[in-house]
């Protein structure tokens, strides 16, 4: 029997085997680049970004000049810088800036070093964690800045005090954040390692630091405000140097100007700390 | 002497107020280099039973035995593979594969050293330092058993490792699971619900039935090796298939 006739018995299978296309695609089509495509979306991206700031200095600077909005209060670009000039050349805003990044810094990074270890610490004992986690969501839902004026007492008037806060700032979003990549681990990745002979140790560094740390970079962004936050109100209780000292002395005496540098400064600041935590997230995530 | 066996296993809890018997008293004993595999409706303790040997999950009674000795409790004497690859997203293949070396308290750099050639044997040459997020999925799977391989343990159990795979990649890793079986000599307990997979790969099969999970038959396949795709149309294989089936059948009923 004929298995390609047409009359041949229709149960049986038919297969046809379609030939070749004999030319390759032509190359005159066009080629889409990808890699060519992200990279200039990047640069326009960047080109965007840098010109939405030049009008936003600009406008602020026009307007203020045609009296549209009052410079007494809103200041102006020309006038910070200069402010900020005089400032500089007389020395205490370098002080100044010393000391508040200073207390800055070493709050958000003891403050995250030691909420990473307090909430991974969760993962050891399921009955310390579930002990614990109450209380810390309280800690967490105090107003700690609103104790500020006991840590000044408590901690005196220096940089200490300023540390403090910033630490107690970020320690329990930290803590609550490495908590949830505790709880996010893999129950199956943890009976893996078991089953390859691991200890708890390994488990814990081979797997539940790994995994949570996603969430605590998360919450580093949200510290760098935060420890900010903190010193600055620090400052403002008392202190004898600092940017938000300065910011409250240049208000009570109505140089608006100078708490328009204080203000610009500390953007400055956080922009830095913001870039510097995106390398740190690079270095930490790599992988990820 | 069996090379692994069973004594007695079951596995009872209480949930509820309701008292569940995961796994009825279950006796098994696995001769060595032997491939076998168990199969089941899913709820049949498959899993409990593997969990038990893995020494992963206590039993209620009994013990498991390997080379005479009781293992029953203490995890990190044979190698399991469960059937997600586990990889550690983080990590590399090649450090993947060389976790269970790093957890003996071999250095990285010697771990690597030694894995890199089996690696690059068994299929994954070229990806030693990729992340698991950039390998197809027949890919990981393969990484995923290497790492087991490596760990080095003489019997090895594997929890559908290739259910989450395509049909046509599963066949695929099922001739490289024998070529890898036959040259590294191992023990292997497979469990599948894929009738097909079972006797085309297995020397042994252990059937299970529904909750209580007990097991109800021992097949011995007895089809010629090495194997092939003609094994699959092999008169016995087709019969063997029959049979399965029809106790198959009788557990989806309850």
């Amino acid at each position: 029997m004929d298995r390609n006739d047409e009359h041949a018995d229709l149960t049986y299978p038919k297969i046809e085997y379609i030939p070749k296309p004999d030319k390759k695609i032509k190359p005159e089509i066009e080629i889409e680049d990808e890699t060519k495509k992200s990279r200039k979306t990047k640069r326009v991206a960047l080109i965007g970004q840098i010109v939405l700031g030049i009008v936003f200095i600009a406008l602020w600077e026009i307007l203020t000049r045609m009296k549209v909005i009052d410079p007494y209060y809103w200041s102006s670009p020309s006038l910070i810088v200069q402010t900020g000039l005089q400032v500089l050349k007389e020395g205490s805003l370098y002080t100044d800036l010393l000391y508040t990044a200073g207390a800055t810094i070493l709050g958000f990074i003891l403050g995250t070093i030691g909420g990473a270890i307090l909430g991974l610490s969760f993962w050891w004992s399921s009955l310390y964690s579930r002990i614990t986690e109450p209380y810390m969501v309280a800690f967490n839902a105090i107003p700690k800045l609103a104790l500020a004026p006991v840590l000044v007492i408590l901690f005196g008037i220096g940089f200490n005090s300023k540390v403090v806060l910033a630490f107690m700032m970020t320690i329990i979003v930290t803590a609550l954040a490495a908590y949830s990549g505790v709880k996010a681990v893999d129950q199956d990745l943890e009976k893996l390692l078991y089953s390859l002979g691991a200890k708890r140790y390994h488990v814990f560094s081979k797997v539940v630091v790994p995994t949570s740390m996603p969430w605590i970079v998360s919450s580093l962004k949200i510290n760098i405000a935060l420890s900010l936050a903190g010193t600055i109100v620090g400052e403002f209780i008392s202190a004898q140097h600092g940017i938000g000292r300065m910011i409250l002395y240049a208000g009570q005496v109505m140089n608006i100007n100078l708490v328009w540098v204080g203000v610009v400064v500390l953007s400055i600041l956080s922009i830095v700390m913001y870039l510097g935590t995106l390398y740190l997230e690079k270095w930490l995530l790599k992988g990820h | 002497m069996a090379k692994l066996e069973v004594r007695n296993s079951s596995k009872v809890f209480k949930k509820d107020g309701q008292t569940i018997y995961a796994l009825q008293e279950t006796n098994m004993q696995v001769e060595d280099k032997k491939f076998v595999s168990i199969i089941g409706p899913s709820g049949c303790g498959k899993s409990t039973l593997f969990n038990i040997i893995a020494g992963l999950l206590k039993p209620s009674t009994g013990h498991v035995l390997l080379d005479g000795h009781d293992i029953v409790g203490k995890s990190g004497y044979v190698g399991y593979m469960l059937q997600k690859d586990l990889l550690l997203p983080w990590r590399t293949i090649l450090d993947n594969i060389i976790l269970g070396l790093e957890v003996k308290g071999v250095s990285k750099k010697e771990g690597r050293k030694r894995a890199l050639p089996m690696l690059q044997k068994y299929g994954l040459k070229g990806f030693e330092n990729h992340y698991p997020n950039e390998l197809s999925g027949g890919m990981r799977q393969r990484a995923a058993l290497l790492r087991t391989l490596f760990y080095d343990k003489d019997v090895i159990l594997l929890d559908e490792p290739f259910g989450a795979l395509d049909a046509q990649t599963r066949l695929m890793m099922q001739t490289w699971l024998l070529k890898i079986w036959e040259d590294f000599k191992k023990t292997i307990l497979f469990v599948t619900h894929d009738i097909d997979e079972a006797i085309y790969l297995s020397d042994e099969i252990y059937v299970m039935s529904h909750r209580p999970g007990r097991i109800k038959a021992k097949v011995t396949v007895n089809l010629p090796r090495p194997r092939n795709e003609q094994t699959l149309s092999h008169e016995s294989f087709i019969q063997l298939k029959q049979d399965l089936l029809a106790m198959m059948k009788e557990e989806q009923i309850t």
